[in-house]
């Protein structure tokens, strides 16, 4: 096991499988393992695709990891899927989709759980890309769970995102709204085959005309035109276009310096996220599951508040000095 | 932090026969009772099921077959599993298997053997009980 990270290093993909299994059931070793892999990371272009469930994210996905391999890339990609909040159990089903993809070794497909995140992705996503990056596997798609309009996560992981939508799936007043449509750095429009395509892709030439987006809050931020683009997969239409346009984020993100600025921001929210982590394990070994039960009876008899509660748990894991 | 983790299961269809709706009751069976399920879709060659449950490090692969091609199919993905190093995989099929065959079929090293009328518990203490355990542990 202790050679695991070199195995992975040197291309075993079995090691890289074992290492994702790791990673995501929070084994104490797997953190040891990712501080060296941080190292070899770096190089991988990470690309978000995201949009609402039914709107051809995972067919999307195949038709670029398609394209990619014709253009000799070694792709990696994320699939994430919701696990069930009753039984904690989950259909990954992404691969359907992407089955011309399975069995080219060149192409690692890895399917996950959200175990109960609600961002979008899997709480440990981040690091299973890191993983991947570091076994040179570049560019890495993360495909997020369908998601609803608030679901932004994956702009805290990804250097480029897609924000894909299909016809016939809101009004106009949908695309001025806050949220999913505000993180695209490419949209595409799916199923260009189908009637509405075109308005959709009016609708959100309209949005953009508008110019609502990050350059208006901060004026200096370089200008990226964001492209919509409208694929057909089924007729295999608008995928080189597709593929040209993340290239060209990419560069745009190298030149402009903004790689580095949105990987500091990532940085920091990482850490962050690995502290707040620290305490949640914290606050569960220290406390008990019928101590819970007494305190959460405590509270909903109005006996107790739920501050006070806090304040005493806070203190009790270090957060807070004794009052 | 729980001391073990979800079971990961992968159901594949190998073959050409294009009815999945046993598998697609499995794999709801499997969710429901808290496993992860990667469902591969139909059509799968041994190839291609070998190297999803590879890249999806899967502790048991259930492999639906209808068509009767299961003495083609399964020795071809039991050798794979092999020569890949990842035959600690737990393997079971389901469909339509012969009872001449079921022997056979066990001497390659394929578990349990379901066929119709199965009841959704069997299949799930099967899995529960065959997946080698150190697998699950998640303290190193």
């Amino acid at each position: 096991m202790e050679n695991i990270v070199e195995r992975m290093l040197s291309g075993d993909r079995r090691a890289l499988a074992r290492m994702v299994t790791l990673i995501e059931n929070e084994v104490p070793a797997a953190r040891r393992y990712l501080a060296e892999l941080h190292h070899h990371a770096g190089r991988a272009h990470i690309v978000g695709v995201t949009g609402a469930p039914g709107a051809g994210k995972s067919t999307l996905v195949t038709h670029l990891v398609r394209e990619l391999r014709r253009r000799d890339a070694k792709v990696g990609v994320v699939a994430i899927d919701p696990t069930s909040p009753f039984t904690g159990g989950a259909i990954l089903g992404d691969r359907i989709r992407m089955m011309e993809l399975s069995g080219d070794p060149q192409v690692f497909i890895r399917s996950m759980a959200s175990r109960g995140n609600l961002g979008g992705l899997a709480a440990s996503t981040r690091d299973v890309v890191r993983a991947m990056d570091a076994a040179g596997y570049n560019p890495i798609i993360i495909e997020t769970v369908g998601t609803g309009q608030a679901e932004v996560e994956v702009m805290r992981t990804a250097q480029s995102v897609l924000v894909v939508s299909a016809p016939g799936m809101g009004d106009d007043i949908q695309a001025i709204k806050a949220g999913i449509l505000e993180i695209a750095d490419i949209f595409v429009v799916t199923k260009a085959d189908k009637p509405g395509a075109d308005q959709t892709l009016a609708e959100l030439a309209m949005l953009l005309s508008l110019d609502s987006t990050r350059r208006l809050h901060d004026k200096s931020l370089p200008y990226w035109r964001i492209p919509v683009l409208k694929t057909a997969a089924i007729k295999d239409q608008g995928i080189p276009q597709v593929i040209d346009a993340m290239q060209q984020h990419y560069d745009y993100l190298v030149e402009s310096g903004m790689l580095a600025n949105r990987a500091q921001r990532q940085v920091r929210s990482e850490i962050q996220a690995l502290v707040l982590h620290a305490v949640v394990n914290a606050l569960k070994a220290k406390t008990t599951d019928d101590e819970w039960q007494k305190l959460v009876e405590d509270v909903t008899s109005r006996e107790r508040d739920p501050y006070s509660v806090a304040s005493e748990l806070e203190e009790r894991i270090g957060l807070r000095l004794p009052s | 932090m729980a001391d073990t983790r979800p079971i990961r299961v992968l159901v594949a269809k190998p073959g050409l026969d294009g009815h999945d709706r046993g598998a697609k009751v499995i794999a709801r069976a499997l969710r429901d009772a808290g496993m992860e399920v990667i469902y591969t879709g139909i059509r799968q060659t041994p190839e291609m099921i070998v190297e999803a449950a590879i890249q999806e490090d899967v502790d048991a692969i259930l492999m639906s077959i209808l068509s009767g091609a299961h003495m083609a199919l399964f020795p071809k993905v039991m050798e794979l599993l092999k020569k890949d190093d990842v035959d600690d995989i737990l393997v079971a099929a389901g469909g339509i298997l012969p009872d001449e065959d079921i022997v056979a079929i066990k001497e390659m090293g394929i578990k349990g053997c379901f066929g119709p009328g199965t009841s959704m518990d069997e299949i799930i203490d099967f899995v529960r009980n065959n997946v080698q355990a150190d697998r699950l542990k998640t303290e190193v």
